[in-house]
């Protein structure tokens, strides 16, 4: 109880300080016009209070594979299944870094066929996902009974979903749970890549303007963030020993970064719309794309050989 | 043998009391947190961890427009009421559950694609026990199809 009061009166002495002294410990409402939406900005404020708390855990989200196929989806793309990688490159896949890729991989290109209700592809996906799974040591994400339960429900997308769902949130618990969050981080990467592939190679030259599929592409520079952050967090283990599979990736998505630095995403505020009969919010702001015809080929020729290099 | 016995079932009444013992937060976050988000689909991440009261979190997540999302965040039993805002990069606070009768869900939808933090945090209880209570606290997002 003593402990307890020290520690408030140390964090109230603290925030008084802070307030004092520091002027990024305020917020700055003087630069609420558009601004290019930055995670660095974004977290700069709480880097000075990750100082304060030390035991503060923080979390970053990538779309899952499953989301990643969503979005591709409702952008207008349809089903190519030459874009997939072909489950016969599974046994290719030894080392730990391209087991991990490759169950994102897989886990996107499994989500994307069953969105258009491919059931024997998504049936041979699974498996294949299920293949990289095992080779990473990861038990019971996918077994016998989620092959029987995904062929029992062949015409029945919304529990394919839940099943897609459900594997993947066995096997990200699993590396997490175990001590493999690095492992975890790469997975998701490779599902994210994919699904960057696939909308990248649906876009033509002759389409890239006013091109639904182009913005949602562009806006990924959001969630490029996330992966550096993802990557920089996972370098160096608890021992302080690095990852090599991180440092090699994040040495390979060094390209991705400098197309992305040329895509520019700005956001205005939000004003929030309540909705009470509905009781869904709406958040109501604009973003505005800059990105040229020579940029996004770039782009889509980068994705296509960091996707090449992952697959091979 | 009497002696590895003895270590065997002090481990085990160790891992069974201590809740750091093997975190296991999956179960939490598969059974419980997950059903929140019923009828959205869960995109199969998995954001759960121990905390203890007292403790806060941050998610970081981007948002994309036209999609229907639901945020769920649960907390065990133990730790009571979770508080969580929704924060916007400017910093404005969009959602506070505090403000809304501590619900653990928010449905929102997006006009454009936004990058937005979620903090929790577990309140200190009022409770006299020595130790503070701690427990999994999980951050899970549905979506629907469209």
């Amino acid at each position: 109880m003593q402990r307890r009061q020290y520690s408030m009166k140390l964090i109230t002495i603290l925030s008084v300080l802070c307030l004092l002294v520091l002027p990024n410990c305020t917020s700055d409402k003087s630069k609420k016009k558009q601004q290019d939406v930055d995670l660095e900005d974004f977290l700069s404020e709480d880097e000075i209070f990750d100082d304060i708390d030390k035991a503060k855990k923080i979390f970053y989200a990538l779309p899952s594979p499953l989301e990643t196929a969503m979005l591709i989806k409702s952008a207008g793309a349809e089903y190519d299944e030459q874009l997939l990688n072909s489950v016969d490159n599974t046994r290719n896949y030894t080392s730990s870094k391209s087991l991990a890729l490759n169950l994102g991989i897989y886990t996107t290109d499994l989500s994307f066929a069953s969105l258009f209700d491919q059931t024997q592809t998504s049936i041979k996906y699974m498996e294949a996902a299920r293949t990289m799974a095992e080779g990473l040591d990861i038990t019971d994400a996918i077994d016998d009974e989620t092959i029987r339960r995904l062929n029992d429900n062949l015409n029945n997308r919304d529990v394919i979903m839940d099943i897609i769902s459900e594997t993947f949130l066995n096997s990200s618990s699993y590396l997490k749970e175990n001590d493999r969050p690095a492992v975890a981080t790469v997975v998701l990467i490779g599902g994210w890549i994919e699904g960057l592939y696939i909308a990248t190679q649906m876009v033509s030259d002759d389409n890239i303007q006013d091109n639904k599929l182009v913005d949602r592409i562009s806006e990924q520079k959001l969630s490029f963030k996330i992966v550096q952050r993802m990557l920089t967090d996972n370098l160096k283990d608890q021992t302080g020993r690095e990852n090599a599979d991180i440092a090699e990736l994040t040495e390979e998505l060094e390209v991705l970064r400098a197309v992305y630095d040329k895509i520019k995403v700005e956001t205005s505020e939000i004003k929030v719309e309540p909705d009470e009969t509905t009781k869904v919010a709406t958040l109501k702001s604009q973003t505005k794309i800059t990105i040229t015809p020579e940029v996004f080929k770039e782009l889509r020729v980068t994705v296509s050989n960091l996707r090449t290099n992952f697959v091979q | 043998m009497k002696r590895i016995l003895q270590v065997l079932f002090i481990i085990i009444l160790i891992a069974s009391v201590n809740p750091f013992v093997g975190a296991q937060c999956k179960g939490f976050a598969k059974k419980i947190c997950k059903l929140e988000l019923i009828p959205f689909i869960h995109d199969g991440n998995y954001h759960a961890n121990i905390l203890t009261e007292g403790e806060e979190a941050e998610l970081y997540k981007t948002f994309y427009s036209g999609q229907d999302y639901r945020l769920a965040v649960c907390g065990s039993d133990a730790l009571g009421v979770i508080e969580f805002q929704v924060i916007d990069g400017y910093k404005n606070v969009l959602f506070d559950n505090r403000e809304q009768n501590n619900v653990r869900l928010w449905d929102f939808k997006l006009e454009s694609s936004q990058q937005l933090k979620i903090t929790i945090k577990v309140p200190v209880g009022t409770g006299e026990s020595e130790y503070p209570a701690s427990g999994c606290v999980a951050i899970m997002f549905g979506f629907k199809e469209k």
